[in-house]
């Protein structure tokens, strides 16, 4: 074999590998780490933005708890939550109530939503050993006090997070896991750069499983996967295929099923950017290194993040940044893909909707759910779409 | 329960709940009245429909441009205090899109939304607001004028972020995000931090609203208005005390949500008070009449969620024809939380505003602290039940209730009925099957009754 089969095996064989962390919902990777040295803790993170240097330099693993797919059935939730109430919210619950979650320390939960709020109590009461926080995110971002109350936010979530492990965590120990972090964003963004000037290179189904099986291992463990697989992406062999430039928006927290994302794609999409696990993704460059490492991320989560659904920045308008980066990146589409029931999406969506036609940027709007395994309704759909665009 | 003359006298000066803010409406001609149902008509609602009408015709005049500045607010823990000492109109899109749906009229303005991209699964308040927002901003019951000022006082419901979003997109003014910290604490108290971040973002109001008037805030004023809240509130947890007697004077539901209007639109004004005066003075002279508002009370209920707007008669009679009254429900305290002793204190008045809205209100307050609060209902208010109302549009209160349920009725042993339908959009209420739902719980626990009675 030559140097670059080898190394594209080696790419294969990654892929795989993450395919198969991301769609495990016993945290198997995770739990054998943990194990590998005793003391070793871990606390879940549901979406959508966690702090994870928080945790991670209080000395404990974040994980990210971000639902179970279509992995597994929900028997006990679904008489805690209402038929109108999203998947994701559900099957966490499940994971809680099948055990799954006991390896956990806890779990963090934050402002996005109001089922997911209202899950967060439903957590603290139907299973009291676990350590359960919520974190309030400012949505007063005009005001400089936003982000100074943000700071005082971090300051005790630290504390209680530092109770759980026992450790406490210094400016440097926060300093050094923001360093850690940046350098694992540094080369997500790398990836989705890839993704916008090279897209058969690197498919949006890939760098997905890559992003996702990230959540659920060791950061530095994550790291080196990412320098690797970088490093091999060049010199993949791979042709350009005609099919039509698109960006997502919309699933930055129920996860689209793997498949799903495969079918957009091979239905004739190229996805040169989406928010899919945009709370891994939050920043749009490094959180600077300071002499105040909470400050430093309060901010950061403030003015060096991208817009979102649960971010209610009146600074800005929020469509005017998707329609800025579709046009950047030479998109000649734009799909909303939306979880079933998310509220926040949906409201986005009649806005964004708008100001695409305004904007005279063809759009779809296409809803999900992360627990379904047939998609032959949403193929016909994109089929339909991409060849209005190929053929109008 | 109002004597036979009595009853007659008031069917015919009755104004209809429906007619609300409609000046001199008579009752609504051919309508044939069922003698049989209860009337739920008092002194009260009359007074309301004044005040409330009059307040609308407020809201109308400044459409017009015949003067005043508006503020459009959220009715779960707000500033209003602050507004009212600027001289400015307080317009409330929630209190709007109710209204919207007791007249019946919501539909048509859902679906105009529903048609500009706007989902079926999205709250049925917000798509009322912006049908009517695209319908020239008229109801029947006044024009709303365009907003001066958006208050987007966040309480909790994350939807009020949206929409208020979407509104400052569509009208162009200004909008200022007053980001209260969401009851995080065990004991529901605010840190420091919590209390700071609130009167810190108020102080940046009052600036704002100087610069919108030209005025500078008349701290004495304030003062002033924020003891009327403190005795508005005052007297509205005196009212709500009244229902823990056998038999409550009033249904705490039904009467209550109408009680409620004057407690949004009032809050902080001398007609506000006064309505409250006179409501406690009523209710007060029932309670010591040891009258209620049905010929018999059997059951005692609390309640949790919002009501259905556009039938609230027929789900009202769905409960009285088992003799059954609300002793307490959640949903009357959205504006606040009054009767477990907090104070709007003219000495503090940014503070305790602040407080009202980080602590003393329902929708800053998390899940387990509103199963606190219906415990503390049902022990001190001596009920026999829970009812549950799931409304598919607000999540807030709805999501998780079937967690709720399993709280009370397991582990408290509190005969609990979970029923579903929704409080704007009139496709979610199905009448029939909700009917036998309550029908088969009362059932129940008349048979429960009758074994514990052997």
């Amino acid at each position: 074999m030559s140097a670059t089969e080898i190394k594209t095996a080696t790419l294969e064989s990654v892929f795989e590998l993450c395919r198969e962390t991301a769609q495990d919902v016993e945290f198997t990777a995770a739990k054998t780490w943990l194990k590998e040295r005793p003391g070793r803790k871990a606390v879940g993170c549901f979406p959508i933005y966690s702090p994870v240097e928080l945790i991670h330099a209080a000395g404990m693993l974040p994980l990210g708890v971000i639902g179970a797919g279509n992995q597994i059935e929900i028997t006990h939730a679904d008489s805690r939550f209402q038929s109108f109430v999203c998947s994701i919210v559900k099957s966490t619950l499940e994971l809680g109530f099948t055990d799954r979650l006991n390896f956990l320390e806890g779990m963090l939960f934050h402002s996005i939503c109001d089922p997911a709020r209202n899950l967060a109590s439903v957590f603290a009461r139907n299973f009291p050993k676990m350590f359960i926080d919520y974190v309030h995110f400012p949505q007063n971002l005009a005001s400089p006090l936003g982000k100074q109350y943000l700071e005082t936010e971090y300051r005790r979530i630290l504390s209680n997070l530092e109770r759980r492990s026992g450790h406490t965590a210094t400016a440097d120990d926060l300093n050094r896991s923001i360093q850690l972090y940046n350098s694992i964003r540094a080369n997500l963004r790398e990836l989705y750069r890839i993704r916008t000037e090279s897209p058969h290179l690197l498919s949006a189904t890939e760098s997905f499983v890559l992003t996702r099986a990230g959540t659920l291992m060791a950061p530095e463990e994550h790291l080196e996967m990412l320098q690797q697989v970088l490093a091999a992406i060049p010199a993949r062999p791979a042709r350009p295929k005609d099919r039509i430039r698109v960006v997502l928006e919309g699933s930055f927290c129920e996860l689209p099923p793997v498949a799903l994302i495969e079918t957009i794609e091979e239905a004739g999409c190229y996805i040169l950017d989406d928010d899919f696990l945009r709370g891994w993704r939050w920043f749009t460059g490094d959180v600077p290194v300071e002499e105040n490492p909470l400050r430093a991320l309060a901010d950061s989560y403030a003015d060096r993040s991208y817009y979102s659904g649960a971010k209610h920045d009146t600074r800005e308008v929020k469509s005017a940044h998707l329609i800025d980066g579709a046009r950047e990146k030479k998109a000649d589409a734009v799909i909303i893909l939306a979880a079933k029931f998310c509220e926040p999406a949906l409201f986005d969506y009649a806005l964004y909707r708008k100001a695409l036609d305004d904007a005279n940027i063809p759009h779809l709007l296409l809803e999900f759910e992360e627990k379904t395994w047939i998609f032959d309704r949403a193929r016909s759909e994109v089929e339909t779409f991409v060849e209005s665009l190929l053929f109008d | 329960m109002l004597d036979n003359t009595e009853q007659k006298k008031n069917a015919g000066d009755l104004i209809p709940l429906q007619s609300l803010g409609k000046k001199g409406s008579s009752p609504a001609a051919g309508v044939k009245k069922d003698d049989t149902r209860p009337d739920y008509q008092g002194k009260i609602h009359n007074l309301q429909k004044d005040m409330i009408g009059r307040y609308y015709d407020h809201l109308t005049a400044a459409a017009e441009g015949k003067g005043g500045k508006s503020v459009y607010m959220m009715i779960s823990g707000n500033p209003v205090e602050l507004i009212q000492a600027f001289d400015m109109i307080p317009v409330y899109p929630e209190v709007n899109a109710l209204q919207l749906a007791v007249k019946k009229q919501s539909l048509p303005l859902i679906l105009k939304a529903e048609e500009m991209g706007y989902s079926t699964d999205n709250c049925a308040y917000v798509k009322a607001d912006v049908g009517m927002y695209f319908s020239g901003c008229k109801t029947p019951f006044a024009t709303i004028p365009q907003p001066d000022l958006i208050l987007c006082n966040y309480v909790g419901c994350n939807v009020y972020l949206q929409w208020f979003e979407h509104l400052a997109q569509y009208s162009g003014r200004p909008i200022y995000n007053l980001d209260i910290p969401f009851s995080r604490s065990e004991s529901g108290e605010p840190s420091e931090a919590d209390m700071s971040y609130v009167v810190k973002q108020l102080e940046e109001v009052i600036e704002v609203c100087e610069r919108l008037t030209g005025k500078k805030l008349d701290y004495k004023k304030l003062q002033r208005i924020v003891a009327l809240s403190g005795e508005t509130g005052d007297l509205w947890s005196e009212i709500k005390k009244l229902t823990r007697q056998r038999p409550a004077p009033f249904d705490a539901y039904f009467d209550s949500v109408t009680m409620m209007a004057p407690l949004y639109c009032l809050r902080g004004t001398e007609d506000g008070l006064r309505f409250f005066q006179e409501a406690y003075k009523e209710m007060k002279q029932r309670a010591d009449r040891q009258e209620g508002p049905l010929p018999e009370e059997k059951f005692r209920f609390v309640i949790e969620g919002p009501p259905p707007w556009p039938f609230l008669r027929a789900f009202r009679d769905m409960f009285s024809r088992w003799g059954a009254v609300a002793v307490a429900s959640t949903y009357s305290t959205v504006g606040g939380l009054w009767e477990f002793g907090f104070r709007h204190d003219p000495l503090r008045p940014l503070e305790s505003i602040a407080s009202h809205m980080l602590q003393w209100n329902l929708t800053n307050r998390n899940f387990l602290h509103r199963y606190q609060q219906i415990k503390d209902y049902v022990e001190q208010w001596n009920a026999d039940a829970l009812v549950i109302h799931s409304v598919k549009s607000c999540r807030l209160f709805s999501a998780g209730q079937g967690d709720m349920r399993e709280y009370f009725a397991k582990e408290l042993n509190v005969p609990t009925l979970l029923i579903e339908s929704d409080l704007e959009d009139p496709r979610y209420f199905s009448e029939a099957q909700l009917r036998n739902r309550v029908d088969a719980f009362f059932e129940s626990l008349e048979h429960r009754k009758l074994m514990a009675a052997k």
